[in-house]
């Protein structure tokens, strides 16, 4: 709490100075600035790891009411670079509550700045693109931190999934019977993730994002899954070839978020770097198949640039984009489908929703309904 | 998918008058839905009983009935117009139970009319209390749950539902709004009580008995869904105040604060399975939880399927704005198919974010009702509310605190050296100054854990009050307030005046520091994004930020000061004039900029004007923003005219500081309120004034008093509205007023006025522009003098005055306007007493009968002054058209329609401490909340009309009551007789009776309540009443009962009326005016007419004046 009065500031790389107090671990810390609207799930923002490398602003300006749980991480720690916030919590109210936000953010190293004008921040970011920061609650010598926070390598071409993902494969067993094994490619992960396959009867195995294709088909899974993750999806070159080998192999696949980028990248799409991103949990997506909307967590900011007024063939079947944000027409979704048949989806944004609604949880659904038709299929084809 | 097209017409429902439970908020959300039906083409037939709200303006709809909203004036309307559709979820409970009542009643079915917005099947099924608890239990999301409970029919089945559940728990009737006889019960005695109560405040006669989660953390989501079953989640709210208190008397803070994101979907989750297993379709809902604090188990409370009160607090607090997406969801649109209005690009089916936080304090007026016990249950009692925007909880708190008007806020003064103990036993009790003692709590010592502990609050909360608590001490022991500490204490919402009386200095001084050291706020957009996407709606407030998002600008600013929460004497009625001076302000050339706090109203949508601040209207708020457009582009004036009290009372300090004041000046204001530079005035022209004097002792007033002659009227000096003010009859019950109340004292002294008993009083609307007077109307009050002219019902034009009256009248009106030096409005209230007009008080300001005299008129008064404020004159204005060409709005004609207005009184909401009703006599002090209006042909059908409107409708047959006091008995005889004569029996106390007896009216004598019962068990009035074998009361005060004391008879009587929803009438120009609606009622078919058919007629009539 002492920390709370001590001068802080924060620099971005176009020069605009914001002056705050101290929030979290004292230091200095950089990354690629980025603004998050969500008004809960702060536990689950900063335990995201597609947040590596980023200083995350809030929008919500109350942030810690809750404290800090040993239930909502996820994943083993925090990851984002550094977090600004407007009006941290003195105390915790939550039954489920353990320590504070401040408490856990000094013990894991996370160097924070608080008291700041976010909403300037926010629309600064808004107007000029997520941008290159620094905050330093030890010096509060701006023109020193700018030159500091330009040094920085920028996120367009970053390759960060090495950093996050897991170092050994490892397995979380099926609840309840075990209908179907999936091959999870951990590109930054998010527990609620292999959970939510897990309450489907999916024995999940959480694989490095290095692993190589004869490790994949050793596990003979059922499905291939692609996770969510930080960086620039230019650079997940392992995880894309491992897409077209399971594609090629016909093991049906589902991606999320980075996992999006990933297959659309395996189907010869480019991908983008927004201006500024979608980092909330209310963004509206529809579904271009039922016509329905779905009110969606996302985090990202990259896109796939693909055509949205017409299919695309490739040499794995013909794919089209399925889901679209509302606010900005963002490509949101792909569906590749081979004779009619669906081989191979995903999203751009989160159906686990940890923080988010659970609008879109009916995709882990579709992933059990697609492995188990392809199944059939194959049983089928063995007994022909 | 498109807007349906197989439906061309559309009736919609309004909610009637301003009632506790249901007001305001259904202006602005039925306002929104005829403008955006209006737009898509279709043609809106609205019916609305309520002449003050905007909604009733005949250019919100095609056809606009003000008639009773009762299933048979609603019928006749559907006869008259055959609407295709009939839209009833945007007009509160009353358009609710009306839709439900034709419905059943088969008169949809008969004219093929289709409700649209919510089914009726889904209306019962969220408004049934069994069929919703169904409704959860079978939801699809595993452990929904609702708290355990029994539907009872009667008091056996409530005392057998009390012995499962135990104590406490609590009483909800179903079919009622704003949990009218719903409460807990700790015991058998109270359960008996209330259980009684409850049954018959349920249409239904059915009582849900629930076990209770008093103390629970309290929540609510506004939800939207359409008809392709798309949801979204609009918005939030926790209750500051645990489960116990009603939402709409919790303190409210939006977005939930204390929720993880865990549970907020939990939750989320809920509230979308439940609006679609209750089958809205189209439109909205509100669903209250409650989550146990200690184990987090989530408990679904009720849900109303329609907007409500909350619903108008989430429109405001997010930017999204409910009625109208309901509307346009009504009729065929999906949600992605609606813009959302503030970005413009991106569409309306998402869920806002807020990147503020929004807080409601509701607005009590106990003081009005000192005998009512003022514990806050889940029985509504609040009159109105204010919201705060900050950027922090406490900022937004401070700003609503001071929004209220009520007290000085929270935290001040010195450390208080009250008990800990007694403070902590008096917290537990949520009253309507709760927050306000916790803060003398943190003063005197104690912790947040112990404030917890008594309260139930969430200590999350507590900790930020504790915040501004520790703030407040730095600021009153540092040296020197700098501006660290300074920007510090303006951040956690602590004002000027907080901060100069911290210090001790003046707040003047404290603005003069601040701005020298450069702490000045900047102003925010509301923009239901968090600045994702740029807004383009300048929907802004105020915080201690670094940026600030106020535009540049080239056309002229007004900036309009609208009237603060609702309250008795201060209502709806003043928003309708500020609205529609941002009208004709923006028809006119300038920039039209609304400040007000109020979420319930019109003035308050983002729509409304060209730049609306929402922030508190105190001297320190309103400075900054003006300095804030001056800084924008040029500014043309403030109105203060428009707003009543709340702009009225910083007019001065205003124009001190430098503010440029439109209109009336300031002193002209405050020259009208001086009572001898006023009498100055009057004599000028010649007038009178009823003899006055003061006094600060008994004996002075006493002195007064005989030289004045009795009754006097009396009050202290230094309040408004008729606080305090009562009439006395004789020199006992004067030195009881001195030595009771405690409005009076040495530095405080009594105003003694002449009461002119038997006088009419008169009341005025007038526009002056420094050289012509242009009357609005002159109303006749059907009360006589005495009875505050809010209570008191009147008609327009005035039933019984001739044409040499009227001319006085407007000589009169015209010699103060000059002498006082209008520009704009000017309220006039006359007696006229044995042919003498005696002036009783001139405001030169809008006045709560604008709206009226507007309507009945077809004249737009408010647009009128304003462009009057702005510098045109009366003779410019008859030539654009706003004003009658020839004539004004005293004008009579035959054929001419004649409108009532008329009070409706919240008696029936007050209970005192024991458990009783409060007494429900009119007085000098204002206590209506609401008014409605009949308008026709006739005195008696207009009267008839406005009696409907209150009570359903007065009774045409069976047994009346009479007991009048001896100086009314003379004048009962004739109204009495020609009841007796329609065939209604005539029961009466002896008294009473035997002065009947003697007019040959067949009377039959009936025992006092303080009689008891006879030997032979014959029943007293009290008795009847409570049998329902009394169609009609007729009682008036013996002349001394004061505030609703409980006392004999009469009192017995009136409560019991109002338990039974009998027509209680306690004066006899009151019980004139019923014996002609009741003949109206009887001769035949009572018809209705829209604004728009009678203005046609009227503009036909000038057409023709002016031609010849």
């Amino acid at each position: 709490m002492s920390a709370h009065e001590q001068d802080a500031i924060l620099v971005l790389e176009d020069g605009r100075v914001f002056r705050g107090q101290a929030f979290g671990a004292i230091g200095e810390t950089f990354g690629e600035a980025v603004f998050s609207t969500g008004m809960s799930g702060y536990q689950e923002t900063l335990t995201d790891p597609s947040y590596y490398g980023q200083v995350v602003v809030a929008t919500a300006p109350h942030i810690g009411n809750t404290g800090w749980n040993d239930e909502d991480d996820e994943s083993s720690r925090i990851w984002v670079a550094g977090y600004v916030v407007r009006d941290p919590s003195r105390v915790p109210s939550n039954w489920r509550s353990k320590r504070s936000l401040d408490a856990e953010l000094v013990a894991q190293g996370v160097v924070g700045i608080s008291g700041i004008d976010t909403r300037a921040l926010t629309r600064h970011l808004r107007d000029r693109g997520a941008m290159r920061v620094g905050i330093s609650s030890v010096s509060t010598d701006a023109d020193a931190l700018l030159a500091r926070v330009r040094r920085v390598p920028p996120m367009a071409g970053a390759d960060l999934i090495g950093y996050v993902t897991t170092a050994e494969p490892y397995v979380i067993a099926a609840q309840g019977a075990r209908k179907f094994t999936v091959a999870a490619l951990d590109l930054g992960i998010k527990s609620m993730t292999p959970h939510q396959l897990a309450e489907r009867g999916i024995e999940v195995h959480v694989l490095p994002a290095s692993i190589s294709w004869e490790q994949v088909e050793a596990l003979a899974p059922d499905g291939l899954f692609l996770s969510n993750g930080p960086g620039d999806p230019s650079t997940a070159e392992n995880a894309a070839a491992l897409c077209r080998r399971a594609l090629a192999a016909g093991i049906p696949l589902f991606g999320i978020c980075m996992g999006n980028q990933v297959l659309g990248r395996a189907l010869g799409f480019d991908t983008y770097k927004l201006k500024y991103g979608h980092r909330g949990i209310n963004q509206p997506v529809l579904d271009r198949a039922s016509g329905r909307i779905g009110i969606t967590a996302h985090n990202h900011g990259f896109a796939v640039d693909a055509p949205t007024d017409r299919p695309v063939d490739t040499p794995y079947g013909r794919v089209e984009v399925s889901h679209v944000c509302l606010n900005d027409d963002v490509v949101e979704g792909l569906r590749l489908t081979r004779d009619g048949r669906l081989a191979a989806f995903s999203v751009q944004y989160h159906p686990e929703a940890a923080a988010g609604p659970h609008d879109a949880a009916y995709l882990f659904d579709e992933f059990v309904a697609m492995m188990a038709d392809n199944t059939s299929t194959t049983k089928a084809g063995e007994q022909a | 998918m498109p807007k349906r097209t197989d439906i061309s017409s559309i009736l919609v429902i309004g909610s009637g008058p301003i009632v506790i439970g249901q007001a305001a908020e259904f202006d602005y959300s039925g306002t929104q839905a005829c403008r955006v039906l209006r737009d898509e083409g279709y043609r809106v037939i609205l019916v609305n009983s309520n002449p003050a709200t905007i909604m009733t303006d005949p250019e919100f709809a095609d056809a606009t009935y003000i008639e009773p909203i009762t299933p048979e004036f609603v019928e006749k309307v559907i006869a008259a117009e055959r609407p295709d559709a009939l839209l009833a979820t945007l007009g509160g409970q009353t358009a609710l139970n009306t839709a439900v009542a034709l419905h059943e009643s088969g008169v949809l079915a008969r004219y093929g009319v289709e409700i649209i917005g919510a089914s009726v099947e889904a209306i019962q099924r969220g408004e049934d209390r069994e069929q919703f608890k169904r409704v959860v239990q079978g939801l699809d999301v595993g452990d929904a749950e609702v708290a355990r409970s029994h539907i009872c029919h009667s008091l056996a089945e409530i005392e057998a539902a009390a012995e499962d559940l135990g104590y406490p728990l609590v009483l909800r009737p179903s079919y009622t709004m704003g949990g009218v006889g719903s409460g807990f019960a700790h015991d058998h005695d109270e359960l008996v009580a209330m259980a009684t109560i409850g049954l018959d405040a349920s249409p239904a006669t059915e009582v849900l008995v629930e076990e209770s989660v008093l103390g629970w953390k309290e929540l609510e989501l506004e939800v939207m869904r359409d008809k392709t079953d798309n949801v979204v989640v609009v918005c939030s709210i926790e209750n500051f105040d645990p489960m116990g208190v009603h939402t709409g008397d919790s303190i409210t803070v939006a977005p939930a604060m204390t929720l993880t994101d865990r549970e907020y979907q939990r939750m989320r989750d809920v509230g979308i399975e439940i609006i679609r297993a209750v089958g809205v379709d189209t439109g909205g809902c509100n669903i209250q939880f409650a989550i146990n604090p200690e184990d987090g188990r989530l408990v679904v409370i009720e849900m109303n399927p329609r907007v409500s009160r909350s619903s108008a607090l989430a429109s405001k607090a997010t930017g999204f704005p409910i009625a109208k997406i309901a509307a346009k969801l009504a009729v065929g649109y999906t949600l992605d198919e609606i813009p959302n209005d503030i970005t413009r690009q991106t569409p309306a089916s998402f869920e806002p974010t807020l990147d503020y936080v929004i807080v409601k304090v509701p607005r009590f007026a106990f003081e009005k009702f000192p005998y009512a016990d003022s514990t806050l249950t889940t029985h509504m009692k609040s009159v109105g509310e204010v919201m705060g925007i900050g950027r922090n909880f406490t900022e937004a708190l401070g700003k609503a605190l001071r929004s209220t008007e009520q007290g000085s806020g929270f935290w001040l003064s010195d450390s208080f050296d009250g008990d800990v103990d007694a403070i902590l036993t008096s917290l537990a009790r949520p009253h309507d100054s709760r927050i306000l003692e916790i803060g003398e709590a943190l003063r005197a010592g104690a912790t947040v854990e112990q404030i917890a502990e008594a309260t139930d609050i969430d200590p999350w909360f507590l900790d930020q009050l504790a915040l501004v608590h520790e703030i407040g001490e730095q600021v009153r022991d540092a040296d020197e307030l700098d501006e660290r500490l300074l920007r510090k204490a303006k951040r956690h919402g602590i004002s000027d005046k907080q901060l100069a009386v911290l210090r001790g200095v003046d707040e003047a001084d404290v603005r003069a520091r601040r701005w020298e050291l450069g702490v000045r706020p900047v102003f925010k957009t509301v923009d239901t994004c968090a600045a994702e996407f740029e807004a383009r709606t300048p929907y802004h407030y105020s915080s201690y930020d670094e940026e600030t998002e106020v535009a540049a600008r080239e056309r002229p600013a007004v900036l309009i000061l609208g009237s603060g929460p609702n309250r008795i004497g201060q209502g709806i009625e003043f928003d309708y004039s500020c609205v529609h001076a941002a009208q004709v302000l923006s028809a006119s050339g300038y920039e039209s900029i609304m400040i007000n706090c109020n979420p319930e109203t019109v003035s308050t949508d983002y729509d409304t004007s060209d730049r609306l601040y929402f922030e508190p209207l105190t001297l320190e708020d309103v400075l900054e923003i003006y300095h804030a457009e001056c800084q924008a582009g040029p500014v043309a004036g403030v109105i203060v005219q428009l707003g009543g009290q709340t702009p009225l009372r910083l007019s001065q300090r205003l124009k001190d500081a430098g503010v440029q004041i439109v209109g009336t000046t300031p002193e002209a204001i405050f020259l009208a309120e001086d009572r001898e530079a006023f009498e100055k005035v009057l004599d000028d022209a010649g007038l009178p004034a009823p003899k006055y004097g003061m006094a600060t002792s008994f004996e002075q007033a006493k002195a007064v008093a005989e030289g004045i002659g009795y009754p006097v009227l009396v009050r202290p000096s230094y309040v408004l509205g008729g606080r305090g003010m009562e009439i006395v009859y004789d020199e006992p019950s004067l030195a009881s007023y001195i030595e009771n109340s405690a409005l009076v004292g040495p530095d405080s002294p009594v105003l003694v006025d002449r009461f002119l008993d038997d006088a009419i009083e008169i009341d005025v609307d007038a526009l002056y522009d420094g050289t012509e007077l242009y009357v609005g109307g002159i109303m006749e009050h059907i009360e006589e003098a005495g009875i505050h002219s809010g209570d008191s019902a009147c008609s327009l034009p005035p039933a019984t005055l001739g044409d040499a009256v009227l001319e006085h009248i407007r000589t009169s009106t015209e010699a103060i306007a000059r002498g006082v030096g209008v520009r704009g409005l000017i309220n006039i209230q006359y007696a006229l007493s044995a042919d003498t007009l005696y002036v009783i008080e001139a405001n030169p300001r809008a006045s709560r009968t604008v709206p009226f005299v507007s309507k009945v008129t077809n004249t737009q008064l408010a647009k009128a002054a304003t462009l009057i404020m702005l510098g045109s004159s009366i003779a410019e204005l008859r030539a654009s058209g706003l004003l009658r060409p020839v004539d004004d709005g005293a004008a009579r004609w035959p054929g001419m329609p004649i409108a009532v207005k008329e009070a409706v009184m919240p008696f029936s909401r007050f209970l005192t401490e024991q458990g009783r009703s409060v007494d429900t006599l009119l007085g000098p002090e204002m206590r209506s909340t609401g008014e409605v209006m009949g308008i026709d042909r006739s005195f008696g059908v207009a009267f008839a009309k406005a009696q409907d409107a209150v009570y359903g409708s007065l009774p045409t047959g069976g047994t009346v009551f009479v007991s009048a006091a001896n100086r009314d008995k003379r004048h009962i005889v004739l109204p009495v007789k020609e009841l007796s004569q329609m065939g209604f029996r005539i029961l009466a106390t002896a008294g009473t009776a035997s002065v009947l007896m003697m007019h040959d009216i067949d009377v039959t004598t009936v025992r006092k309540y303080t009689e008891g019962r006879g030997p032979d068990g014959e029943p007293t009035i009290v008795d009847l009443i409570e049998d329902d074998r009394i169609a009609l009361i007729f009682n008036t005060p013996t002349g001394e009962t004061r505030g609703g004391r409980p006392r004999g008879d009469g009192y017995e009587i009136r409560t019991a009326a109002i338990g039974h929803g009998v027509p209680s009438i306690t004066t006899v120009q009151a019980l004139e005016s019923a014996v002609q609606a009741i003949q109206a009622a009887r001769s035949g078919d009572i018809q209705v007419r829209s604004l728009q058919a009678w203005g046609a007629d009227m503009d036909e009539h000038f057409a023709s004046a002016r031609a010849h």
